[in-house]
């Protein structure tokens, strides 16, 4: 059980990164990416919005679309609409206990309901057929491989930036071909778990 | 008319989605390991991006302004809904390749963007015109994007051989750090093509 569990954590961070091999979630990763803190504040606010999103998209899966037989039709209408007001919501909550925590990565919340990570990770919960303590650790290891991949790309470009790139590729191109690299290490990892 | 054409070019080049504005990246990178994908996902967006921009023009003074952007959403979904259904129904191998990127039209920035900053503004015809040059924008693109990864990655074009034997296939292209260079080169010639038109 517990090493099925570390198996999902590896082969989610690492092996089938969100961003580098999943190709999810690439405009914040684009958008954000250009200095370490705030990157490390839209990692934190992701991961915590992704926990929560799986454990509401389990419990709509299989405890209202299931039982009335609704999931073939109104799965992305429901998942999208939970995940916008589950946004709203802990924003609020945040803003109310911790004003720090809110001034840390508040700023970044309302930026999640449009990161595909979030309805990705709500789709693949049924698709995959993960039980409730799976389904968390899906969604807390997934949000750890975005902020991962997005420390990573921020301690490059704080660099890039005194790198002399040609005109043409300045801006995004750059950093797709940084991507590019980052996904060839992350290619390394394939095979480090078993499937 | 003049309107009309200048918002239906406005996509395909000057603000291309993909090169030129690089938003909605995410099924770009994802799906276009083979030409045909390409083609199917830029269809598949074109009319989720036509039907939507055309409901949201024309409840644009209904939509309460507060809260617009979950009735945005809402619409998209729905289209969403539809292709991913009757791509199931009608072409489930395809569905089998482009898996969850379908239903993750709802959040591709594209089709939001358009309905927050042009359809919500303008009546419904200069919002099709925008909305199809949009889509096939972000189609061309596409296209070019998993053209280039088919031909390199596996040697052939819409599954037709055009590589002789002795080409050694390029295994790089079809994996995800392929899609992440050729993405980048082409952004990168795309930003030199505009600035030659541009000093011309």
């Amino acid at each position: 059980m517990l090493k099925d569990l570390a198996f999902l954590v590896v082969g989610t961070v690492l092996v089938n990164n969100f961003v580098f091999a999943r190709f999810l979630g690439q405009c914040p990763f684009l958008g954000v990416s250009s200095k370490l803190e705030t990157s490390i504040g839209m990692g934190m606010a992701t991961t915590f919005v992704l926990t929560m999103t799986a454990v509401a998209a389990y419990f709509i899966q299989y405890y209202i679309l299931e039982p009335f037989g609704l999931s073939a039709f109104l799965q992305i209408v429901s998942f999208i609409l939970v995940i916008a007001s589950l946004v709203q919501l802990v924003e609020m909550i945040v803003l109310k206990i911790s004003p720090t925590m809110y001034n840390a990565f508040g700023i970044y919340l309302p930026l999640i309901t449009t990161n595909c990570i979030v309805l990705a990770v709500a789709l693949l919960i049924p698709q995959k057929g993960y039980n409730f303590i799976e389904s968390i650790v899906f969604g807390l290891s997934a949000g750890l491989g975005f902020t991962l991949a997005l420390i990573l790309m921020a301690g490059i470009r704080e660099d890039l930036e005194f790198a002399d790139v040609p005109e043409a590729l300045r801006g995004p191109a750059i950093v797709f071909l940084t991507a590019g690299l980052l996904a060839m290490i992350f290619l390394g990892f394939t095979g480090l778990v078993p499937l | 008319m003049g309107q009309l054409v200048k918002d239906f070019i406005n996509g395909l080049w000057n603000e291309n989605p993909i090169f030129r504005m690089v938003i909605g990246i995410c099924s770009s990178l994802a799906v276009t390991t083979a030409a045909q994908n390409g083609v199917a996902m830029g269809l598949a967006l074109t009319f989720v991006l036509t039907c939507s921009s055309v409901l949201v023009s024309l409840l644009r003074s209904i939509i309460p302004d507060k809260v617009r952007i979950p009735c945005y959403i809402i619409v998209i979904a729905t289209f969403t809904t539809v292709v991913d259904l009757t791509m199931k129904a009608y072409f489930p191998s395809l569905y089998e390749v482009m898996g969850i990127f379908i239903p993750l039209i709802v959040v591709n920035c594209i089709v939001l963007a358009r309905a927050e900053a042009f359809a919500s503004k303008v009546g419904p015809i200069r919002a099709v015109a925008d909305a199809l040059g949009m889509g096939l924008g972000y189609a061309w693109a596409i296209t070019l994007i998993s053209i280039i990864r088919e031909i390199f990655g596996s040697g052939t074009l819409f599954g037709v051989k055009v590589l002789g034997e002795s080409f050694t296939q390029w295994v790089i292209m079809l994996l995800p750090p392929g899609a992440f260079l050729v993405m980048g080169i082409l952004v990168g010639v795309m930003n030199m093509i505009a600035r030659k038109t541009a000093s011309h």
